[in-house]
C-alpha cells in the first residue's frame, strides 16, 4: 500500500485527490472553483500561521501553545495599522494604498520578531526540555495574552479595513473569486518559496533541518543550536504575525478569541502534516482548508468535526504524519 | 602533559549516579582503547568528555584546560570530534551536507577531502545520495569521515565495528591505522581483537570507576586479567 503511494508521487497528491472527490460529489463546476479556490488561499494563511510552530517543535521540542498570541496580535496590530492609515485607504492612490498595506503587514512581522524574541528569552528559555513545564507556562502566557488583547483592543468586534484593490471579485465563467484570495495565495506562496530556499540552500537552513534531525550532533560538530532556535522562534512568530494580519484582512471583522480558534486548527495542520517539515505543514494546512470548504459547503453541519476526523484519520494511517522531518 | 585528562569524572543521569570517579590520562598520539562489559560506563564517559553530559566540575582538561563546565560546540571548537554509538548521521540530508556540517566554515580543504575519498571510496560514490540510504558501514564511515575534515585532535569513537561485516571491520582498522598517526583516538571497543590490533594504551572501566589501566601490550599478555576484568567469554573473541 505505502509502497504504491510512494511511486504515486506520495502524500503530496492528496490535495489533488480531495479535489477530485469534492468535484464529483459538488457537481457545479462553478461553485467548486470557488471553494477550491477559497480552500487554497485559507490553507496557505494557515500554513503562514503554523509554519513556525513546525520549525520550533522541530528542532528544540519545545511545544508553544502560547504561538496562536502571535497570531492574535497580529491581526490586531495590522488592523489598528491600517485604521490608523484609513486616510491613505480612502485617498483614491494606489500608492498609498499599497503603502498602507505594506506598512500594515510589517508592523505584524515586526511585533512578531521582536515580541518573539522577548517570549523567547523570557518564557521559553528557562523551561527547555520540560515538556509539562512548558505547556504549563506557554499556556499561561497565552492567557495573559489574550488578556493583553482585550484591555487595549476591548472585547467588541474590530473592522479591519481593507485597500480596495483587494475589495470584489474576478469572474472566470461562472464563478466569481475573491480578489483577497488570490493574493492571500499569492503571499501563501511566496512565503513558503522563501522558506524552501531559506531551508535549503543557505548554510542556515543546513544548520536548521539537521538540528531537526539530531541537534547533539550538531552540537557535536561545533554549533549552537540554541542561539539559533532563537532566529527560528523569531521567524515563526513573525509568520504567525503575517498569517494573523492576513486573517484579520480575510474576516474583515475580528474579536479577541480568534486567536483561539487558530490555535485548535493550526494544532491540527502540524499534527497532520508531520512536525518540523515545511513542506508537511504546507501539505497539512492545505488539506484542512480544502476539507473546510467542501465540507462546509456539502454538508455544514459536519464542518466542526470534519478536521478532527479528519486527523484521527491521518493517524491512523500514519501515526507521525503524513511528511514529518526525518528524525 | 596529557592530551586529556580525566581526574574523578562523577556523571549523574537525573537521579542516577552512573559514573563514581573516573579517572585516566590519554597521552598524545596513537589509538587509547576504553574498554568495560556492557552498561559498564563507556558510552557516559565519551558523552561526558563532549559536553553531552555534565562532569563534576573540574574533572576534564583538554591540553591543560579545564573543559568540564563549557558547551559542547565549544568542546567541538577546541578540537575533539565524535563519532557516537548511533553514529550520529542526518539521514535526511545529503551525503556532501552531511560533511559541510563537519566544517567550521562551509568550504572544504582540498587534500583533505582527498583523503577521506582516499580512506572511503564509498563517500564519494554517494556524494549527493541522502546520507539515510547508506549501508551501516557506509554511514559509520561518514561519521568518522566527518570527524577528520578538520584538523582535530583528538577523535571520541564509540563502538564503530558494532554489526559491520568482517570486510568492512578490516577497512575501518586501516582507516584508523591512518588516522591515529596524526590524531590522537579514544576508542571504545567490543570487538577485543580489532581494539588490541589498534591500541597503544588501554583503560578498563567496570561499574563507572576505572579497574585497570596499562600498555595493550601488557594488558594481551595477562589473560587472567583479562579474564577478570571483561569475563572475555562474554565478549566477542574474534569478530567472524
Ligand atoms: N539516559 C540514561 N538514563 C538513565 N540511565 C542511563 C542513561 N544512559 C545510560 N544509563 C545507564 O548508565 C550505565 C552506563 O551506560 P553506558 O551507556 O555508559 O554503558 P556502556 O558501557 O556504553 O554500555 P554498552 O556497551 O552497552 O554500550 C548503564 O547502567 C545504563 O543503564
Ligand atoms: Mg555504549
Amino acid at each position: 500500500m505505502s509502497a504504491v503511494v510512494a511511486r504515486a508521487g506520495g502524500v503530496f497528491w492528496l490535495p489533488v485527490v480531495l479535489a477530485v472527490i469534492a468535484f464529483v460529489l459538488i457537481g457545479v463546476p462553478s461553485s467548486w472553483l470557488t471553494l477550491t479556490v477559497a480552500g487554497l488561499s485559507m490553507g496557505l494563511m494557515i500554513f503562514l500561521m503554523a509554519s513556525g510552530l513546525s520549525l520550533v517543535f522541530g528542532l528544540m521540542d519545545v511545544l508553544n501553545f502560547g504561538h496562536s498570541a502571535f497570531v492574535s496580535f497580529g491581526a490586531f496590530v495590522s488592523a489598528s495599522t491600517l485604521a490608523a492609515l484609513s486616510g491613505w485607504l480612502t485617498s483614491g492612490s494606489l500608492t498609498l494604498e499599497v503603502l498602507a498595506l505594506a506598512l500594515a503587514l510589517g508592523a505584524a512581522v515586526a511585533f512578531g520578531l521582536g515580541a518573539g524574541w522577548a517570549f523567547e528569552r523570557v518564557i521559553v528559555k528557562p523551561v527547555y526540555a520540560d515538556h509539562l513545564r512548558q505547556i504549563l507556562i506557554t499556556m499561561g502566557a497565552l492567557i495573559v495574552a489574550d488578556e493583553v488583547i482585550l484591555a487595549t483592543w476591548g472585547g467588541v468586534p474590530l473592522a479591519v479595513p481593507r485597500p480596495s484593490f483587494l475589495e470584489g471579485a474576478v469572474i472566470i465563467g461562472d464563478s466569481s473569486i475573491e480578489v483577497y484570495r488570490l493574493f492571500a495565495v499569492a503571499v501563501g506562496v511566496v512565503v513558503y518559496l522563501g522558506l524552501y530556499l531559506m531551508l535549503n540552500r543557505t548554510r542556515m537552513g543546513l544548520l536548521i533541518r539537521a538540528g531537526v534531525e539530531n541537534r547533539e550532533m550538531v552540537e557535536a560538530l561545533g554549533f549552537r543550536v540554541d542561539r539559533l532556535f532563537v532566529l527560528v522562534f523569531m521567524l515563526g512568530s513573525a509568520l504567525a504575525g503575517l498569517g494573523g494580519a492576513m486573517w484579520a484582512g480575510y474576516q474583515t471583522l475580528i474579536t479577541p478569541d480568534l486567536g483561539a480558534e487558530i490555535l485548535v486548527i493550526v494544532f491540527i495542520v502540524v499534527i497532520i502534516g508531520g512536525l518540523g517539515s515545511i513542506q508537511g505543514t504546507l501539505l497539512g494546512a492545505i488539506i484542512v482548508g480544502l476539507m473546510q470548504n467542501y465540507v462546509g459547503f456539502l454538508a455544514p453541519k459536519l464542518s466542526l468535526a470534519s478536521n478532527m476526523i479528519l486527523m484521527m484519520a491521518i493517524l491512523l494511517w500514519r501515526p507521525n504524519g503524513l511528511a514529518p522531518a526525518a528524525k | 602533559m596529557s592530551l586529556l585528562s580525566i581526574k574523578d569524572m562523577s556523571v549523574d543521569i537525573g537521579q542516577y549516579s552512573i559514573l563514581h570517579g573516573v579517572s585516566f590520562e590519554v597521552q598524545e598520539g596513537g589509538v587509547f582503547v576504553l574498554l568495560g562489559r556492557n552498561g559498564a560506563g563507556k558510552t557516559t564517559t565519551l558523552r561526558a568528555v563532549m559536553g553531552l553530559w555534565k562532569p563534576s566540575p573540574g574533572s576534564v582538561r583538554f591540553r591543560g584546560e579545564d573543559i568540564s563546565g563549557l558547551h559542547t560546540s565549544d568542546i567541538a571548537r577546541r578540537g575533539i570530534a565524535f563519532v557516537p554509538e548511533n553514529m550520529g548521521i542526518f539521514g535526511g540530508l545529503t551525503v556532501a551536507e552531511n560533511m559541510v556540517l563537519a566544517t567550521a566554515s562551509g568550504k572544504f580543504d582540498a587534500s583533505r577531502l582527498e583523503r577521506v575519498y582516499t580512506l572511503f571510496p564509498a563517500l564519494k560514490k554517494f556524494w549527493d545520495k541522502p546520507a539515510g540510504a547508506l549501508s551501516g558501514g557506509q554511514k559509520q564511515m561518514l561519521s568518522v569521515a566527518r570527524a577528520i575534515i578538520e584538523p582535530r585532535a583528538l577523535i571520541l569513537i564509540d563502538e564503530p565495528t558494532k554489526g559491520l561485516a568482517p570486510a568492512i571491520v578490516d577497512a575501518m582498522g586501516e582507516a584508523f591505522r591512518e588516522i591515529s598517526a596524526s590524531t590522537t583516538i579514544l576508542l571504545v571497543e567490543q570487538n577485543y581483537a580489532f581494539a588490541r590490533s589498534l591500541g597503544r594504551d588501554v583503560a578498563v572501566i567496570d561499574d563507572g570507576r576505572i579497574v585497570h589501566t596499562g600498555t595493550m601490550a601488557a594488558f594481551d599478555a595477562d589473560k587472567d586479567l583479562q579474564d577478570r576484568l571483561l569475563s572475555l567469554s562474554a565478549f566477542q573473541e574474534d569478530h567472524e
